[in-house]
């Protein structure tokens, strides 16, 4: 019997990968500090108990060797689950992952998949900086043969992991840390969430809103406040980047006729823009559309509060560029809405 | 075991002969791909793939002609790849830098130096996790060891004690740059040791002592003894990339290719056969190639509708 029950994300997706571990002896879990007493902020508390260590894997601070060695294992027929704490940390992997994850099926006119899931935490708050707290998922849906997903809910993420885990493909699962603590329902069962529908949180008819990753959250916050000001947003969440729902997003603008996105990430060359574009190539010989995007401020992100707070976008800062694209003006000074609970009370070290 | 001189005489045979072959229609642009030939280098490929039974599998890099036919790859597959037709090995996707044959366990083979060694070492991993005594080979070049993948991978393989054995390649040269001016110092065996690996070094390129060798140390692996490290010493005849000589250049010698070419093994093998299993073997391989190069003449080329096959699984 299938039950539902409320759980965090962190438990969503600690559940999906006991379940995949569970289901196919083929599937380990590879990272720093895997097994370690943090067990990745309780993503994986439990699994080296429940696997051992050859499945759940502690692995040398070599993120290059460890990526390619991942590819190797796939290579194999294994299905790798490769964990790191931060999105920067990929840099260090990304030869790895774009010259060879992601060509592996072409470059051998198919004789070699790469079945990987490499997770991805994207810090933020209590002053992470500028190496902590990158998204950076557009570089990866720049290249063919990388999926990309960002889920903003855990139901979102159980079904996404999953899915990527069963996927014969490279995926770069990326995770929000301030999502981690989000809950929702979420089956006791097997949940299996793939690429092709965008989720619509809201619906109305003035303005499309489309939220990346914790973006999501913010933007709901943002159509409440609008609402109130007469202003109502569809809220979409494509939750897969890549392939992206262009389809189930132009649906929204071709009602609207008004696209926001709002990205946690810059700008510049960005799934926004990308989200943008698709829009304006499909539906812009038809249809006039007012377009417009907020994400990161142009910079490296600060550690000071003050900056910090300036460096990203929030519920306020879509809530207003919203209202100026609907309205043609901008909404009054006042306009500052409650800082949320998950920023408020965010307390460090991690 | 010791190997049999004809059966290494016969890949070392077809392998300088196929890379001639190559090197002779280069000029007529029906090649449609870059070239790094193995020529003058297969010694290593030949006797280190003698050791290695058919389920046994190879990664290797963008000169990896050798590596593929030492392995037991299909030549005709080969030939068609470097043609760019859709019997190709990898269908006209990979081209020379990217020949795969996983049937014959020939993996992958890389145009970003050093890559396939963490490759190699993950796939290690995944044949033992499955219960397999098969091991793997990671074949790489001098420069290879300078990436840092290649210490990050001597360190972890050492740590799980995988079944792989690492086989450098060192003949002198990244491009047109002599490792004396890239490394510290040469002692690369004894680098390796500090990972806690058996690690070795063959300095004339005898073939025969390179068979035995990896013999012994894929015995070694099976057994469970964790990562082995070969080091040969090489030459490469020909220019780093394509089909020609580039003693014109200036960046090294003749006179430096000249110990090699007295000692090449392919004549040294050669005289120690008898004459007319010797022409037979011979015939037999020219016959080989001859086939091969019909074949990617004739293929049809891959269709442009089928340029988004294979992006994804």
């Amino acid at each position: 019997m299938i039950q539902e029950r409320s759980l965090t994300q962190i438990e969503a997706i600690r559940e999906a990968l006991d379940q995949e571990m569970e289901r196919d002896d083929r599937v380990l879990v590879v990272g720093l500090g895997v097994d370690d007493p943090k067990a990745i902020l309780g993503s994986t508390r439990g699994l080296a108990e429940r696997f051992g260590p050859d499945r759940v894997m502690d692995t040398p601070l070599s993120e290059d060797c460890m990526t390619g060695a991942c590819i190797g294992m796939a290579m194999a027929g294994l299905r790798p689950v490769h964990v790191h704490i931060r999105v920067d940390f990929l840099m260090l992997a990304m030869n790895q992952i774009v010259n060879v994850a992601a060509k592996s099926m072409h470059m051998s006119g198919g004789q070699q998949p790469v079945p990987l899931v490499v997770r991805a935490i994207i810090g933020r708050s209590w002053g992470q900086g500028a190496q902590h707290s990158q998204a950076l998922h557009s570089m990866f849906m720049h290249v063919p043969g990388l999926k990309v997903v960002a889920p903003s809910t855990p139901l979102d993420a159980k079904g996404a992991l999953a899915y990527a885990i069963r996927d014969d493909n490279p995926v770069i699962f990326f995770e929000h840390r301030l999502l981690h603590g989000f809950k929702s329902v979420v089956p006791t069962g097997e949940v299996l969430r793939g690429p092709g529908r965008c989720r619509v949180l809201r619906t109305g008819s003035d303005l499309t809103l489309v939220g990346i990753s914790y973006m999501v959250p913010e933007c709901l916050r943002a159509a409440e406040w609008l609402a109130g000001m007469g202003i109502e947003c569809d809220v979409l969440d494509p939750v897969w980047l890549s392939p992206l729902d262009v389809e189930g997003i132009n649906v929204s603008v071709a009602k609207t006729g008004r696209l926001l996105v709002a990205d946690n990430a810059w700008l510049e060359c960005g799934a926004s823009a990308e989200i943008v574009a698709a829009a304006c190539e499909a539906l812009g010989s038809t249809r006039r559309l007012t377009v417009g995007r907020v994400g990161f401020a142009a910079t490296p992100c600060p550690t000071s509060p003050p900056l910090e707070a300036a460096f990203y976008a929030n519920a306020t800062s879509i809530a207003r560029e919203a209202f100026r694209m609907v309205t043609g003006a901008p909404p009054g000074q006042d306009l500052d809405l409650e800082m949320p609970p998950e920023i408020r009370e965010f307390r460090g070290p991690f | 075991m010791r190997t049999p001189v004809t059966q290494l005489y016969r890949r070392l045979y077809l392998i300088r002969r196929v890379e001639e072959t190559i090197a002779a229609v280069y000029p007529t642009d029906k090649v449609k791909s870059p070239i790094h030939l193995s020529l003058g280098q297969e010694a290593v490929a030949v006797g280190v793939c003698s050791a290695l039974r058919p389920k046994d599998v190879v990664f290797g890099s963008y000169r990896g002609h050798a590596t593929y036919l030492a392995k037991g790859g299909n030549l005709k597959a080969m030939m068609a790849e470097l043609y760019g037709k859709a019997t190709g090995c990898t269908k006209g996707r990979g081209g020379s830098m990217h020949l795969a044959d996983t049937g014959a366990g020939v993996m992958t083979t890389s145009a970003i130096v050093g890559s396939t060694i963490a490759n190699a070492a993950g796939y290690a991993f995944g044949l033992r996790y499955r219960g397999s005594d098969a091991v793997v080979v990671s074949f790489f070049g001098d420069g290879a060891t300078e990436e840092g993948v290649f210490s990050e991978t001597l360190n972890w393989a050492a740590l799980k004690r995988l079944p792989i054995l690492f086989v450098c390649e060192n003949n002198s040269y990244a491009i047109h740059t002599h490792v004396s001016r890239r490394q510290a110092t040469p002692r690369l065996v004894e680098r390796v040791r500090t990972y806690g690996i058996e690690a070795s070094r063959i300095e004339d390129g005898d073939v025969l002592r390179i068979a035995a060798e990896a013999d012994k140390s894929v015995h070694e692996l099976r057994k469970g003894s964790g990562p082995r490290f070969l080091e040969c010493a090489t030459y490469r005849l020909r220019e780093h990339v394509g089909p020609g000589e580039d003693w014109d250049l200036g960046y090294r010698s003749p006179e430096e290719a000249l110990p090699w070419i007295q000692n090449d093994q392919l004549r040294r093998l050669g005289d120690m056969l008898e004459p007319r299993e010797r022409a037979d073997l011979e015939t037999a391989a020219d016959a080989e190639i001859v086939a091969a190069l019909a074949y990617a003449e004739e293929s049809p080329f891959p269709p442009a509708s089928d340029l988004l096959d294979d992006v994804f699984a």
